[in-house]
């Protein structure tokens, strides 16, 4: 958005600031610094035109700072050295052809000022200097890209690093059996929460490797599970989930009420749940025939005016296994 | 289609655009009942919905939903949004009903990403 024509001057409405979006959010958390270019070839005010014209070519490139010492002085670009040969005047001094006084920008500013100043100024480059006008570097609207894009791919990098992590974590680890075991508290009537523990889960699987299709069932379990404690128990209860390479075994209990009718419970659309849950869009009475479809093996066991204990389990094939190296995708 | 240009044909408005909006749409998914969609919907479809609670993201996350299109204008609670952008499911506000926007998708070539119900499972049969 910075880089449209008109957008310095316009006020951005709480609407468009809701859509921005990570590369809009980079422009304000990098910093000049970290994407410049350093060591830039310089050139002094005394040095003769045709030397600029020797170091434009050798080096390829349109344009360069001047400096006096360290201290930014002036800047040469491709319409000045233009300029001194269509006068014939190569033998001339940079400091006739330079302009002086240049646009500069601070390497402490955000990228997005830089952005801001190409627009404006339409130039091409500009130094980049610090408080007391030393020459740092040299900025360009391909610099930000590159540095845009570093970005990126770290914060892509740091996310495939966590995944490759816990994919080994069962090859690590030397045992007759190793399991991982993961336990949730969930709260009865915990409506803003629920699902939660069923996200993490999930994500834990991503991370360990499961193929998409086994996270997907096991989360949709799991979900169905999880609200059902919400909704239907009266102190909450625990889900637990142990994880192993040949299998996921889920646990939900709780301590009551309990199923008066078990087979009644398990018929599709019978549903004891209120009005208000079903405002949130549950209580079609779907829970646990979704949750058969989707796991290998279901146990549901209930004592009426004691509690419920639901197990369930998923079989992997081996191309499905999961913490041994095989990648989500 | 992608999902930029769906919202476009929704007069959508992004509430929450973490996510890839230039993902490819495969079809489309419409209802209210959150049960429905975790027990019949296809993974990557796009959920149509009315109903705004964050329960809607959480199914979306379970069930592999590319994007969620809230129907009639509605304003859901901030705790939806910003559990949209954390999970980064891109979640678009039509003004229209859940007819018109099946509809107009319908039209545009979005096929529908529902699993038929067994026959064997129901009294339709």
């Amino acid at each position: 958005m910075a880089t449209e024509p008109d957008s310095s001057s316009r006020i951005i409405t709480d609407q468009e600031v809701q859509q921005i979006t990570r590369t809009e959010e980079l422009a304000y958390e990098l910093k000049v610094e970290e994407v410049m270019t350093r060591n830039v070839k310089c050139l002094e005010p005394d040095m003769q035109m045709s030397q600029a014209l020797e170091m434009f070519r050798s080096e390829r490139i349109s344009g360069a700072p001047v400096v006096c010492g360290d201290i930014l002085c002036g800047i040469v670009s491709l319409e000045d050295l233009i300029r001194c040969l269509t006068n014939y005047d190569l033998d001339a001094l940079v400091r006739e052809y330079m302009s002086a006084n240049p646009v500069t920008i601070r390497y402490t500013d955000p990228v997005v000022e830089a952005l801001k100043l190409f627009v404006t100024t339409k130039h091409g480059r500009l130094p980049v200097v610090d408080e007391h006008n030393r020459m740092l570097g040299i900025l360009t609207k391909g610099d930000i890209t590159m540095g845009m894009l570093e970005a990126l791919q770290k914060d892509f990098q740091a996310e495939e690093l966590r995944r490759y992590r816990a994919s080994h974590l069962f090859e690590d680890i030397v045992s007759d059996r190793t399991s991982l075991i993961l336990r949730y508290n969930i709260k009865p009537r915990d409506f803003t929460n629920g699902g939660a523990a069923s996200s993490n889960i999930k994500r834990a699987l991503v991370r360990l490797g499961a193929n998409p299709q086994i996270a997907r069932r096991c989360g949709i379990a799991v979900y169905e599970a999880e609200m059902n404690l919400i909704i239907h128990t009266i102190n909450g209860g625990v889900i637990r989930v142990e994880i192993e390479p040949h299998q996921i075994s889920i646990e939900a209990t709780d301590d009551g009420p309990g199923i008066k009718d078990v087979e009644l419970a398990m018929r599709p659309g019978y549903s004891t749940a209120s009005d208000s849950v079903r405002e949130l869009g549950f209580g079609a009475g779907m829970g646990l025939v979704n949750i058969q479809r989707c796991v290998d093996n279901m146990k549901l066991e209930s004592t009426f005016g004691k509690g419920t204990r639901l197990r369930m389990k998923i079989f992997m094939n081996p191309d499905a296994s999961v913490g041994e190296g095989h990648s989500a995708h | 289609m992608n999902i930029q240009e769906l919202a476009r044909l929704v007069n959508g408005n992004f509430l929450a655009n973490n996510g890839d909006l230039t993902r490819e749409v495969k079809g489309a998914f419409a209802a209210d009942l959150m049960s429905d969609v975790l027990a019949s919907i296809q993974p990557e479809a796009v959920l149509i919905t009315g109903l705004c609670n964050p329960q809607v993201i959480r199914t979306a996350h379970m069930a592999d939903v590319a994007a969620i299109v809230l129907v009639r204008g509605k304003t859901p609670p901030e705790e939806t949004v910003s559990l949209a952008n954390s999970e980064g499911i891109p979640f678009i506000s039509t003004p229209f009903g859940m007819y018109e926007v099946s509809g107009r998708l319908y039209r545009a070539g979005i096929r529908s990403l529902e699993n038929q119900v067994n026959a064997k499972d129901c009294d339709c049969g």
